[in-house]
């Protein structure tokens, strides 16, 4: 997670409730509801000069070759251009998806096989040793977590020390350093980062299913396979649309772990576009371009969250 | 519904292993933390001698007191105006009904996905323009404004759950605005209130991006943001270097093992409201 938010909600782009409908017999006048609003200003005055501003000059600077002093250059869509033609560039959105797998696909799997098997933690001191547990990586700042884990890949860390104890000496390696081994390496903690709250979202869930639904397919002669098709998931689709949610919108846009443990290396191996979008932005000045990788991502955010809401509608 | 212990029982090996898998890396730190200094620790084990004073001298050498100060006073700053507005706003959107409220809405929703990574280069230009770069009011106010769209979406979850009677019977009790919300809605609101508090703590005090863009002395930073000095300045000394990141990590840890029985509801509603 970057955890900008522990939590974005299933709510982000999906269709709005309607808003409440007053009843007939009580309507203020239209100027009362007016006057609502001095409620409101200060929360859009806020949103307003730090948010969208910003975002409306990152979409103007785009459009520009500029290196945050001197005079800038109008070059259309140029940069744009170079986010879709230049390997380089284009390798951080691709290593952005791939992180996405590790970020997502195995946390939500390993929520679900805990989840469905378990179906409600027994025992007291068991069930608050475990949401504390599995909470941790989750509360923690994502830097730290890159720095723990910075220790675990190295020479003489713990994974390496696991590997030898289980016989797979010859598998033991630098595992930032290593070319090949360094993006899935980096991967695995956003695996750590998601797996605990993914589990414990899927389980709250679970618990709040009708009991008698698993009676029904039971007394059909479901086995546990089909009990999990048919009740689990139906059942779980507002749970699995959050996690799939949050956790893919860290993959995409992650910044902290990425930075503080590879920097982006070895090479360019581990780059994403949020570091990208840093190192174009504050160490090579090449604002335009920083800032149209930064339109990019936003976008792909959008194109990828979105049908996801529709896909995970609530039931 | 009976399930027995026996069919259970892989999923608790799963769940046993999942326990593990969270606690390990942090394990694996305080053991290192634990060796002697200027040695190379070696994966996990306990230290046949730990060494405490290490945690002494990597709070000083990470500056921890300051950090601590100068994170509060971020969270501090943050958190209670993030509230405040963030609640009004919700309170005008769906109790006080206003004109193009779902307008504001949306454009507080589309907000929600939003990458910060959007925003940094134009907020570097527009900070150091009001000469708040390397300020903490220069980090304060676009943090409230980035975690907007969040408070407010929880804030009118909330407000959405309030029986309509009841902000009908303020408003023809002849209470004004202002007086329903102070005292009718704030105070059925406390939960909620606090939830986001809660959560809103956590992000800011977690914050890295922002805080390594707009502040250049480490120790104006958040916890998290300090890391990145403090990983320049340690990167070789292994044993500091992870005493000093459970220094960082342990206030979070400190609240949460507090709060322990909040953080995991304010964390489940808050993935799941909406």
């Amino acid at each position: 997670m970057t955890s900008t938010n522990t939590a974005v909600t299933s709510g982000a782009g999906a269709r709005l409730p309607r808003s409440r409908k007053r009843r007939a017999g009580f309507s203020r006048s239209q100027g009362a509801r007016w006057t609502g609003w001095w409620f409101a200003v200060p929360a859009l005055v806020m949103y307003a000069v730090f948010v969208i501003r910003p975002v409306a000059s990152s979409v103007q600077i785009s459009f520009y070759d500029w290196d945050g002093f001197g005079p800038s250059t109008w070059v259309g869509l140029d940069n744009y251009r170079r986010v879709f033609t230049d390997p380089e560039l284009l390798a951080t959105i691709g290593n952005a998806f791939f992180l996405i797998i590790f970020f997502t696909a195995v946390p939500v799997v390993m929520g679900l096989i805990i989840a469905a098997l378990m179906r409600e933690i027994k025992g007291r001191v068991f069930g608050a040793t475990a949401r504390t547990l599995l909470f941790l990586p989750q509360i923690i700042p994502g830097a730290a977590a890159a720095i723990a884990w910075t220790w675990m890949y190295s020479r003489d860390g713990v994974v390496n020390q696991f590997l030898s104890s289980i016989g797979l000496e010859s598998f033991t390696r630098a595992w930032l350093g290593d070319f090949d081994w360094a993006l899935p390496a980096v991967g695995f903690i956003g695996t750590w980062l998601s797996t605990g709250l993914c589990t414990l979202l899927l389980m709250a869930g679970i618990g709040k299913i009708d009991g008698s639904l698993y009676e029904a397919a039971r007394l059909d002669g479901a086995n546990f396979l089909q009990q999990t098709r048919s009740v689990t998931l139906p059942g779980l689709k507002q749970e699995l649309g959050v996690c799939v949610t949050i956790t893919i919108i860290a993959a995409l846009a992650a910044f902290d772990v990425v930075f503080l443990s590879t920097q982006g290396g070895p090479g360019r191996s581990t780059m994403v576009p949020g570091v990208e979008i840093y190192r174009l932005g504050f160490v090579e000045n090449q604002l335009g371009l920083a800032s149209a990788l930064a339109v990019v991502l936003a976008i792909l955010v959008l194109l990828v969250v979105g049908p996801l809401q529709r896909v995970f509608k609530e039931r | 519904m009976q399930t027995t212990t026996r069919q259970q029982l892989p999923g608790i090996v799963l769940m046993i292993a999942a326990m593990l898998f969270s606690i390990i890396p942090l394990l694996s730190m305080f053991s290192a933390a634990l060796q002697p200094q200027g040695t190379v620790p070696v994966g996990i084990s306990w230290p046949a001698d730990p060494q405490w004073h290490n945690f002494v001298d990597a709070w000083n050498a990470a500056n921890i007191t300051t950090l601590l100060g100068s994170s509060s006073l971020i969270v501090l700053g943050v958190v209670p105006a993030l509230v405040i507005i963030s609640t009004m706003a919700a309170y005008a959107i769906t109790i006080l009904n206003i004109p193009l409220g779902r307008i504001l809405f949306l454009l507080l929703l589309a907000g929600l996905t939003l990458p910060f990574e959007l925003t940094i280069i134009p907020l570097y230009q527009q900070i150091q323009d009001m000469g708040l770069l390397n300020n903490r009011v220069g980090l304060i106010l676009p943090l409230i404004a980035l975690n907007l769209p969040f408070a407010v979406f929880w804030m009118r979850a909330h407000f959405l759950t309030v029986p309509q009677e009841l902000s009908e019977a303020a408003g023809v009790d002849g209470a004004g605005s202002w007086n329903a919300l102070r005292h009718i809605h704030i105070p059925l609101a406390g939960p909620a209130l606090a939830s986001l508090a809660l959560l809103t703590f956590l992000s800011t005090w977690n914050q890295f991006l922002l805080t390594i863009v707009l502040i250049q002395d480490a120790e104006k930073r958040t916890m998290a943001g300090a890391l990145q000095a403090f990983v320049g300045q340690y990167s070789t000394d292994v044993v500091l270097l992870n005493a000093g990141a459970l220094l960082i990590m342990a206030p979070v840890i400190v609240v949460f093992l507090l709060l322990q029985r909040h953080f995991v509801k304010a964390l489940l509603q808050g993935a799941t409201k909406g």
